[in-house]
Formats: C-alpha cells, sequence, structure tokens
C-alpha cells in the first residue's frame, strides 16, 4: 500500500502527505508526545532515539538524538512556533551531522479524511540547493520507473 | 578516470535548476550540445559547462560519432543515485508504518477502556 506522496513545490518546498487510520488527535499526539514520538521516528532498522526532548509549546525546544548501537548517531534540534491542537504544528529544524543542516521550516497539519486523517507535511528550505541535498538525505518521489523518478525530482 | 560513483558530487550537479533540465530532456533519449542549448537561453559554452558537471558527477556520459559528441544518462550513475534515494524513501515510509501500528494499538486501548 502506497499512502505517502512527495513532491516539490517552486524552488524551495517539499510537500509530504500521508493517510492514517486514526483520528487527527491521535496523529497529532503522535507527534508531540516524546514517549510515542521514540516508538516510530526511528529512520532504517535497528536505530533508536534514547534523547527525546519535545516541548510541545510556542517557543519550545526539540532535540531528538538517533543511535544504532554500533557507536553511530545524529541529532536534529529545533523549536516550535505555533501549536493547535489538534490540527496544525509549525516549527524550525535542523540536523547535525555533526554540523547543523541550514533550518527547514515545518508546517504540519491534520485534516479528517473520512475515518482518518490526511496529514500534509510543508517543508520550507532557505534555498533550491538545501533542498536538492535534503531530498538527497531524506526523500524521493514515489514514481517506479528509475528515469521517470529522476525527471521527476526536477 | 575513476567511475566510482560519487553521491555527493552527483547531488550537488542536481541542485541547479538548468542541470536539472538537461537530465530531464536527456531522459527522452541522446541529444548533442547543440540540441541541448537549443531551449535554454544561454551559450552553448555554457551548456558544455554544466554537461562537465554533469559528466564528472557521473550522471551523463558522452558517446564519439564521427565529429558529434553526443550525451545521454550514465546508467550506473542513475541507478546508483536511485537505489540510495529508494534506500532513504523506505526508511521514511518504516517511520510511517510504526505510526500506523502505534495509532493501531492506541485505538484498542481506547476501545478497551469503553469496554
Amino acid at each position: 500500500m502506497s499512502k505517502m506522496t512527495l513532491k516539490t513545490e517552486g524552488d524551495t518546498h517539499v510537500i509530504v502527505t500521508r493517510r492514517f487510520a486514526a483520528k487527527p488527535e491521535a496523529v497529532y499526539r503522535a507527534h508531540v508526545e516524546p514517549e510515542m514520538i521514540q516508538k516510530w521516528m526511528l529512520g532504517p532498522e535497528g536505530w533508536t532515539m534514547p534523547v527525546c526532548i519535545n516541548e510541545a509549546r510556542p517557543g519550545g525546544k526539540i532535540r531528538f538524538e538517533w543511535a544504532n548501537g554500533k557507536g553511530q548517531g545524529f541529532y536534529l534540534t529545533g523549536e516550535y512556533v505555533e501549536l493547535k491542537p489538534y490540527s496544525r504544528i509549525v516549527h524550525v529544524e535542523r540536523m547535525h551531522l555533526p554540523d547543523p543542516t541550514p533550518d527547514n521550516h515545518v508546517e504540519t497539519r491534520f485534516e479528517v479524511d473520512g475515518t482518518g486523517t490526511l496529514m500534509t507535511v510543508r517543508m520550507t528550505l532557505p534555498d533550491s540547493q538545501t533542498r536538492a541535498a535534503m531530498l538527497a538525505t531524506g526523500m524521493e518521489k514515489g514514481m517506479e520507473d528509475s528515469y521517470a523518478r529522476l525527471e521527476g525530482m526536477l | 578516470m575513476s567511475t566510482e560513483f560519487n553521491l555527493d558530487a552527483a547531488f550537488s550537479a542536481l541542485a541547479d535548476p538548468t542541470r536539472r533540465a538537461i537530465l530531464a530532456r536527456l531522459a527522452s533519449g541522446e541529444a548533442t550540445v547543440m540540441e541541448l542549448a537549443e531551449p535554454f537561453e544561454i551559450t552553448q559554452p555554457a551548456i558544455s559547462q554544466h554537461l562537465k558537471v554533469l559528466e564528472q558527477a557521473g550522471l551523463v556520459v558522452r558517446r564519439v560519432e564521427g565529429a558529434r559528441r553526443p550525451r545521454r544518462l550514465a546508467k550506473a550513475g542513475i541507478e546508483a543515485m536511485d537505489q540510495w534515494l529508494e534506500m532513504l524513501r523506505k526508511a521514511f515510509e518504516k517511520n510511517y508504518e510504526r505510526l500506523d501500528m502505534l495509532l493501531a494499538g492506541m485505538e484498542q486501548n481506547k476501545r478497551g477502556e469503553k469496554q
């Protein structure tokens, strides 16, 4: 089942959408409650999030640290800008690899979709170069053909 | 010349809109510098410069055909990048699959409380 879409918009935006079979309240809570975040926001198999600081209020701090148990790790920091339970979250984030990446300004919306939720994540990067780098380290378009996939990134 | 594929160089090459447009054009078949320059309002030397970056990044190769030097997408380079992206996309989707399960668990707990 392919429920995730990813597309670019303009020079600096990346839009991800995903449907969930749960109400917006539940999906929203899974994004702001540390003990829930630590259960799913883990990336590839084998990684854990030993540190999860998530102060879900305007100006609140975000710090996620990931580790693979083999001595490798990286972390993300950020700040909340605005939260509207259970429909909208605005925050700024950057990865530390260990040098910080440029700020990614993220708006996450949760909308009722039938009996579930349509989540739309709208990311705004400072420039097209940063966005290209981000597509390189995070995601891609879900097209089938290799060449079509490349073409689609354009 | 090393044929080792460099992901950093590839994605850095992709950060330029003209180079992305050149790749999109080559995705539909090989083309010469002159053919590639046609749709753009830039000179052939400028296109050649972009092609050089794409060639060095392992995304484009050239063929010799008499006086022509048609360029095409480098299959190995494109595939290497594609595999990388596919792996990352899977990691991303893996998060949401985990979230699906977590949400299903929450739903069950809620039903349990009501009973």
